[in-house]
């Protein structure tokens, strides 16, 4: 009866209906996939992509040069140098980002105590050459010049949760 | 002994001892911020408090004596609620910017905040702010963060011995600052740094550049006085970042010298060589160690073969490593000449067989501050060896009679009993002096020869005195400092000094430059004497000997000639002329380049394993901190395979530990001894007319490493290069003070600043060695002539 019940099964292509069906209802349904580059996902405020360097309204770069993302680093991707600028003003010298050390974990932005560093929205970015992807400080900056508007809008957004 | 109980622990307590000392030899915790244990109690923090049975309220453990079955609580609810309410208050004022002050991270208040300190303030008032000052090149200043411990001010009162820092205002307007107006000039004034348990006072050099965190610790010691100061230092990728002291209770306490600590500077000085350099053709040019060695080893074959090993020799500078001395002193003896000296500035030998092993304090560092009478001859032991200076000071403060005999009126930070100033040349008449009234004092029959001597000379009130006090005394030194070591005079002073000496009973001791002199001696680095004090089979010429009659060869290791010999100008001259010349140098300038055929860059130490030899007689080994500058290497090594490239047995040392263990062995024999052999000064009087120049080497030109200390360079005790003399000499040349004057000593003359200066004495003038500006002139003493044209 079973040996029966089989032939049937296949001899009517069943399963493959059955399967058809699946494929039917998706073919009608809503697209979930999109086309990159022309469509994006949505993206969250706590995106935590490019790393950039922020500046005060006024100019001045946050950036205090207290090492804590240095030291909180789990990559050891961050490297800084520091002195004092002509004002005697504690300011860094040099802060690299290795991006192909980094895991964006997001720990350097939750150390910092002035928020200079902070991961963006931007993933699009790549290099040629593996020193392409350490970003120093001019670079960081350019990144944040760039990007100010929106960083700032997403900390605003998150400030209520911190 | 009291017994206590802290904590429910019993605790054997010294009678008067505070419960803070009892249970910090127990390892119970009780937070302190103005408690020091080498400071007195000011009590003034409060953060200390802990419960007492049977007290009403909680009470201070620092300013509280122990008694017998007390019992104490130091985490009891109401300890806490105590240390907590202190906290609150002291973050009052205290701004919260760690993140820009260099004390986070290493920081007593952010740490005891974490442990005993509230979560969040309470306090929405404005906080105060203090406007920082500036005092001097090597202490930063942020007073808004000053939590009013007077750390700082009790350092300066009781352990610099000189107020500089003090508190004005009271309450919430009391302020830290210098009482008026200008820099903190200890000698010992970094240490205030290490003190402030805040970041009012931070590392100016230091300022900004790291973070504890990052800092790997290397234990080492000083390079640059006989003390051998014991200290950590502080690296980060490849660089040392700071110099801070390592405790030791035998030799340095808790204290170094500013010297000690801001010198590292000067190690990534631009002036670091990093690749060997030889000349050709009068052309610099950078080489490999292979093609530089060759040269060498050729360059000195070639001399020993044309015109005999005497014609070479080898000079190095007191503050090499022990191992870098035995091995050069091999090197040379190996290759058949006996020229080798690290004596540098000496400049009266005759006495050099009379002398002990090597040059001893007579004592233990530590005994210093248990004197009851010592009498230092010719030093200024303040800027020399500072860390001596404040076991005296120790010493005087509790009644010791500190007495000096010196050609300057030196300032010292502790009450001087007696002083005898006068000409460099007096000075043998004046320790004769001392000694008659001691042997009439003890009606010891003066040694063979002093009786005809002593004769014509008055025993003055001062020289009673000084005889007198040192008799006296059950526990008493007499010290020969630097000043009497570099003295043409040296062997009538040092027989003076012994007698005086043996006639009171004190210790004899030394005092001599470098960081390494007592190591020199034992490692056979005097031509007269081989390692471990064995008389040489043949002996050479000594260091002043090689810059009088030329040598064809000359091989200088860590040496400036141009300023850290006897005589500058003769030295270089001397340089100039001969045939072939290696100098072995971390640091190169454009002068060595004129005289020198090869140039090869080695390790300072802190780059170099190596042995200092205190003036105690104590090894003390200490490692590399970072890797060599560029192609630089240590000395030793150098040294080694030059050793192989000439063929000597006994070069196959794979580490400076082996060099060292096989000097040790052969020093094991060697007792401590200052004992010197008694022969008669042949007169009391100097053949020397006319003005006298004391070449005083100022504390930060010591050496090569610390003239490159540009901190250390700003500070005031950096001595500008002047002409040094008093009011009424100066009137008798017709000099005024700014005015400026021209120089002669032998054939050479220099124009200098004229400054009036009432410390020094009649018919002497100072005229700084090792400074740049006065490289051109002659001896360190002797006759000069000064006019205005």
């Amino acid at each position: 009866m079973k040996a029966l019940g089989r032939f049937f099964k296949s001899l009517f292509l069943l399963e493959l209906l059955q399967g058809l069906r699946l494929t039917g209802r998706y073919l009608l349904d809503r697209k979930v996939t999109i086309i990159y580059p022309e469509e994006k996902t949505p993206q969250s405020p706590r995106f935590r992509g490019l790393h950039a360097q922020r500046r005060y309204p006024g100019g001045e770069e946050r950036c205090i040069a207290c090492k804590l993302c240095e030291a909180i680093c789990p990559a050891m991707a961050i490297t800084i140098e520091a002195e004092p600028r002509q004002d005697g003003s504690r300011r860094t010298s040099r802060y690299d980002i290795d991006l192909s050390k980094c895991i964006f974990c997001g720990f350097c932005e939750e150390s910092c105590p002035v928020d200079a560093i902070v991961e963006t929205r931007v993933f699009e970015y790549f290099g040629e050459k593996r020193s392409d992807l350490v970003k120093s400080k001019k670079d960081l900056l350019e990144v944040g010049a760039q990007h100010e508007a929106q960083i700032a809008a997403d900390r605003a957004q998150d400030a209520p949760y911190r | 002994m009291a017994d206590i109980e802290i904590n429910g622990k019993v605790i054997k307590a010294r009678d008067g001892a505070m419960v803070i000392e009892a249970a910090d030899e127990a390892g119970i915790t009780i937070p302190r911020f103005c408690y020091h244990e080498k400071l007195s109690v000011a009590a003034s923090c409060r953060m200390c408090l802990v419960e007492v049975e049977k007290a009403p309220k909680p009470l201070p453990a620092c300013a509280t004596p122990v008694t017998d079955g007390m019992k104490v609580w130091t985490n009891s609810p109401k300890a806490l609620a105590a240390q907590k309410n202190v906290m609150e208050f002291l973050l009052i004022n205290h701004p919260l910017d760690c993140p820009i002050c260099d004390q986070g991270g290493e920081c007593d208040l952010q740490d005891i905040a974490v442990g005993y300190g509230s979560d969040v303030s309470r306090f929405s008032e404005i906080k105060r702010v203090v406007r920082s000052k500036d005092i001097g090149p090597l202490i930063a200043t942020d007073f808004t963060r000053c939590i009013h411990c007077t750390r700082c001010v009790r350092f300066g009162q009781e352990i610099a011995g000189v107020k500089e820092l003090g508190a004005t205002g009271r309450g919430e307007h009391m302020e830290i600052g210098t009482y008026v107006e200008k820099s903190v000039g200890s000698e010992l004034s970094g240490n205030i740094i290490d003190l402030c348990p805040v970041g009012a006072l931070t590392s100016k050099p230091f300022r900004f550049t790291a973070r504890p965190w990052e800092l790997g610790d290397i234990l080492s010691v000083s390079p640059h006085d006989c003390v051998g100061s014991n200290l950590v230092l502080q690296t980060r990728r490849n660089r040392v970042m700071r110099v801070v002291p390592q405790a030791n209770e035998a030799i340095n306490e808790t204290w170094i010298s500013d010297r000690d600590r801001f010198s590292y500077v000067g190690l990534n000085s631009k002036e670091r060589l990093d690749k060997p350099m030889i000349k050709v053709e009068d052309e610099w040019r950078e080489v490999g160690w292979e093609t530089a060695l060759e040269r060498v080893v050729k360059g000195i074959r070639d001399l020993i073969n044309g015109h005999g090993a005497e014609q070479f020799g080898t000079l190095m500078s007191p503050s090499s490593t022990l191992e870098e001395m035995y091995l050069l002193q091999k090197l040379t003896r190996g290759l058949g000449s006996a020229n080798i000296d690290h004596r540098l500035r000496q400049s009266d030998f005759s006495d050099q067989e009379l002398l002990p092993p090597f040059p001893w304090l007579g004592q233990e560092i530590k005994q210093l501050e248990k004197l009851n009478a010592a009498l230092l001859v010719g030093s200024n032991v303040r800027k020399e060896q500072p860390i001596i200076a404040h076991r005296l000071r120790k010493a005087a403060v509790s009644g010791a009679s500190v007495m000096f005999v010196n050609p300057v009126d030196y300032s010292f930070n502790f009450p001087v009993a007696e002083k005898l100033i006068g000409n460099p040349d007096r000075m043998v008449r004046v320790l004769a002096g001392i000694a008659k009234a001691l042997l009439d004092i003890t009606g010891d029959v003066a040694p063979e020869g002093l009786q005809v001597l002593l004769e014509n000379v008055s025993v003055g009130d001062t020289e009673l005195v000084v005889a007198e006090r040192l008799k006296a005394a059950e526990n008493s030194t007499v010290l020969l400092g630097t000043l009497a070591l570099q003295s043409p005079q040296l062997s009538s002073l040092r027989a003076l000094s012994a007698l005086i000496a043996k006639l009171s009973g004190a210790r004899f001791g030394q005092l001599p430059e470098g960081a390494n002199s007592s190591g020199g001696w034992l490692a056979g680095a005097v031509p007269h004497r081989g390692p471990a004090g064995e008389e040489a089979a043949v002996a050479g010429v000594n260091a002043s000997v090689m810059f009088e009659h030329p040598l064809r060869g000359y091989l200088l290791m860590g040496v400036e000639p141009e300023l850290d010999t006897l005589s500058p100008a003769t030295s270089v001259k001397i340089l100039e002329q001969a045939s072939f010349v290696v100098l072995m140098t971390p640091f190169v300038s454009e002068q060595m380049k004129r005289y020198a055929d090869v140039i090869l860059p080695v390790s300072p130490f802190s780059e170099t394993s190596g042995t200092f030899v205190n003036i105690e007689g104590r090894w003390q080994s200490f490692s590399g901190a970072v890797v060599p500058l560029g192609e630089s290497r240590p000395a030793w090594k150098v040294l080694r395979v030059l050793g192989n490239l000439f063929d000597l047995q006994g070069f196959d040392y794979t580490s400076s530990e082996q060099v060292r263990d096989e000097l040790k062995a052969s020093c094991e024999q060697i007792e401590p001894s200052s004992r010197v052999t008694w022969r008669c000064p042949t007169s009391l009087d100097a053949d020397s007319t006319g003005l006298q120049r004391i070449g005083e080497v100022p504390i930060y030109a010591a050496d090569a490493l610390v003239r490159r200390s540009e901190p250390l360079q700003n500070t005031q005790d950096a001595m500008a290069a002047a002409v040094y003399v008093n009011e009424s000499v100066a009137t008798g040349l017709g000099l005024a003070d700014g005015d400026v004057a021209q120089v002669r000593q032998g054939g050479d003359s220099i124009w200098l600043p004229v400054v009036i200066d009432e410390r020094v004495a009649d018919g002497c003038v100072i005229v700084p060695a090792a400074l740049a500006e006065t490289a051109g002139l002659g001896a360190i003493y002797g006759s000069v002539d000064i006019s205005k044209n």
